[in-house]
């Protein structure tokens, strides 16, 4: 089981990324002045999300072996791996998302403050307001407005608000979409373009306030421009919660990620190579095959 | 230095030229498809030449005039006042019973059958929806008469003994027995295949991606279903109820069969007296000579008119609905 925690970050990181520029440098790079520019210390320190000995299965598929992650609090974590190495069936068992998929199970724990969600008289729909999702495909409700998009969370759990237009302001400006919408609060949410839809699903999510938030590569449907806009609402958003982030971007996961951890499938299930800070995965990979994907050698 | 720009040239005639089995087969079908239509009209152009004569001695008067009748004068010839307005007014009053009823349940059941039941069980019973509707209607009709009847007349009683204050479930004298409201009943059980088999389609076609976006926000499974499967197949149950609605209106022997059938325009659902437009004819087909058969006929084209007219706006619903909706 790989333990990751604050500690690790504040005492490692900065200074040996920087000297030791061997795989691809320039990834290494990116990643060592993401890091530097962190500062973990002021973040607020919570048991965060845990992942114990994760295995999934798709009827008799055994689609993912044995992962073990530890998600500190205020962490950007980028998982990347080939296609078909199960990075989104391990995202979706974090939520209990996987389980809607028929004939899907799977073994081990994930814990939330120490509490695993899996365990029997859990409230499935409270653990899902915690730990939010972002998907690949950006899926604003098209027949509510922008305004209702934003708040539909607060209406589906039914929680109490004070004053929804400051709420809907927040989150919409948290998700970097603010100024582009706001005179037009009540068109439709399908009126957007993709760049913007998806952050207005970013916003939705955020409006139920999640302690934690997977996101299943989120830009792949986007152009660049509207790629970086969604990095920065990403470290923005990282000064307040756990995010865990699935991408086949490189140059995104060293950018945007504290920590990286690589999953490889070899023809059977899907394992996690090699996890640590984003910068050592990028210079120093221990593992071989953990270097020769970064590198681009592979996959 | 002059420069002439050279004329553009004529334009070429481009012909695909089917083969001959093509074309045979494109015959084939279009005429096939074309008299479907032909059918139609021809159905709606006997009826309306037939029974015009009708309309031009009665005017609109035959729709609202509640009476029906044919007095044999002692010289032989006959005197006829003949209209539909109760046979009309109980074919609404029982439609809308129906789907007052039957609506509601097949939503529930499409519902049950696209969001929980097990496998095996839902293709068991989807197959037995489909049979259903497959059924004649003078089944429904017997069964109506003889087992929902007695069942039907007691709610009915309790009805009345509770709301006779509202209008509509007010009754002139206590007599329940073959209603409208029994009618309806019995109607509201024959459309549930049809509006079911449409809700289900539609509620199966909800996107994936928006079911998960909702349960992903912390919605439970009525969450899900109240904020993207009803906005999603709104569209497609107004369409099933429609549809339902046609098969309500045209229903002849199962009416016939339950309703207790007066010409009087009856609107107390719970009263038992009414009739609809198609159980009319069927009543009174065989007897008919002269004018009455006229009438008849002209009931027709009125019954004709207004299933194309519900048909048409069950269209025109679930096209704008899917413009605003998805
Ligand atoms: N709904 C499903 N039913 C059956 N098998 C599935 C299903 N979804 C995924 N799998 C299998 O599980 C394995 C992991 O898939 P997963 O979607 O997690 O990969 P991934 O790493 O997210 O790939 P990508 O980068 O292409 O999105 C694959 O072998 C895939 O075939
Ligand atoms: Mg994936």
């Amino acid at each position: 089981m790989t333990q990751i925690n604050q500690g690790d970050d504040n005492s490692t990181n900065e200074g040996e990324s920087m000297t030791t520029e061997t795989v691809p440098s320039s990834l290494a790079g990116v990643a060592a002045s993401r890091s530097s520019s962190r500062k973990p210390g002021t973040l607020p320190m919570g048991a965060g999300l845990e992942a114990r000995g994760v295995h999934a299965w798709f009827n008799k598929h055994l689609a993912l072996r044995d992962v073990s992650l530890d998600f500190g609090f205020g962490t950007v974590t980028a998982l990347i791996g080939p296609s078909g190495c199960g990075k989104s069936t391990f995202i979706r068992t974090m939520n209990r998302m996987h389980e809607f998929i028929p004939g899907a199970a799977m073994a081990g724990e994930v814990l939330l403050d120490g509490k695993d969600i899996y365990a029997a008289g859990t409230d499935v729909t409270k653990i899902r307001l915690q730990i939010g999702m972002v998907f690949q495909k950006p899926n604003p409700f098209p027949s509510m407005t922008i305004g209702e998009n934003v708040l539909s969370g607060i209406k589906l759990a039914q929680l109490k608000v004070d004053n929804k237009d400051d709420l809907l302001e927040e989150c919409l400006v948290r998700a970097g979409l603010w100024s582009e919408v706001k005179d037009r609060l009540s068109a439709h949410g399908g009126s957007l373009s993709g760049g913007q839809q998806q952050r207005l699903c970013i916003a939705r999510s955020l409006a139920v306030k999640p302690r934690v938030l997977l996101m299943d590569e989120p830009c792949s449907a986007l152009d660049p421009g509207s790629t970086l806009r969604i990095e920065d609402t990403i470290g923005e958003l990282a000064k307040t919660m756990t995010i865990i982030i699935v991408t086949h971007n490189m140059q995104q996961a060293a950018r945007v990620s504290d920590y990286t951890a690589f999953f490889l499938s070899d023809g059977g299930p899907g394992q996690m190579v090699e996890v640590g800070p984003t910068s050592e995965i990028f210079s120093r990979p221990r593992d071989k095959r953990t270097e020769n994907y970064v590198s681009g050698r592979f996959g | 230095m002059s420069t002439t720009i050279a004329a553009p040239p004529d334009k070429r005639v481009l012909i695909t030229k089917p083969r001959t089995s093509d074309r045979i087969f494109r015959g084939v079908v279009t005429a096939f498809g074309i008299s479907a239509l032909l059918i139609l009209t021809l159905i709606g152009v006997f009826l309306s030449v037939r029974g015009i004569q009708t309309f031009h001695s009665q005017g609109w008067h035959f729709l609202t005039n509640f009476k029906w009748e044919v007095v044999q004068n002692d010289d032989g010839t006959a005197t006829s006042n003949l209209g539909i307005g109760a046979m009309l007014l109980g074919t609404i009053l029982i439609s809308i019973v129906a789907l007052l009823i039957g609506v509601p349940l097949s939503i529930a059941m499409a519902l049950f059958l696209t969001f929980y039941a097990p496998a095996k069980l839902k293709t068991f019973l989807v197959s037995v929806v489909d049979l259903m509707a497959a059924f004649p209607s003078v089944l429904f009709g017997l069964w109506g008469f003889f087992v929902l009847m007695p069942m039907v007349t007691y709610w009915a009683k309790l009805i009345y003994k509770y709301f006779n204050w509202i209008p509509v479930f007010s009754a002139p004298e206590p007599f329940f027995e073959r209603s409208p409201f029994t009618a309806g009943v019995v109607l509201a059980i024959m459309i549930i295949p049809i509006v079911t088999s449409v809700s289900r389609e539609v509620f199966a076609q909800t996107p994936l991606d928006r079911i998960q976006a909702a349960y992903a926000l912390g919605a439970t499974k009525w969450g899900v279903i109240k904020s993207v499967v009803f906005p999603f197949g709104s569209s497609g149950v107004v369409g099933g109820a429609m549809l339902g609605l046609g098969r309500a209106f045209g229903e002849t022997v199962a009416v016939f069969t339950v309703l207790n059938i007066v010409f009087r325009g009856n609107w107390h659902v719970l009263y038992g007296a009414g009739g609809n437009v198609a159980s009319l004819i069927i009543l009174k087909w065989g007897e008919s000579t002269g004018d009455e058969t006229t009438a008849l006929l002209a009931a027709g084209f009125v019954l004709f008119i207004l299933t194309l007219v519900v048909n048409l706006s069950a269209n025109f619903i679930v096209r704008r609905s899917v413009k605003s909706g998805k």
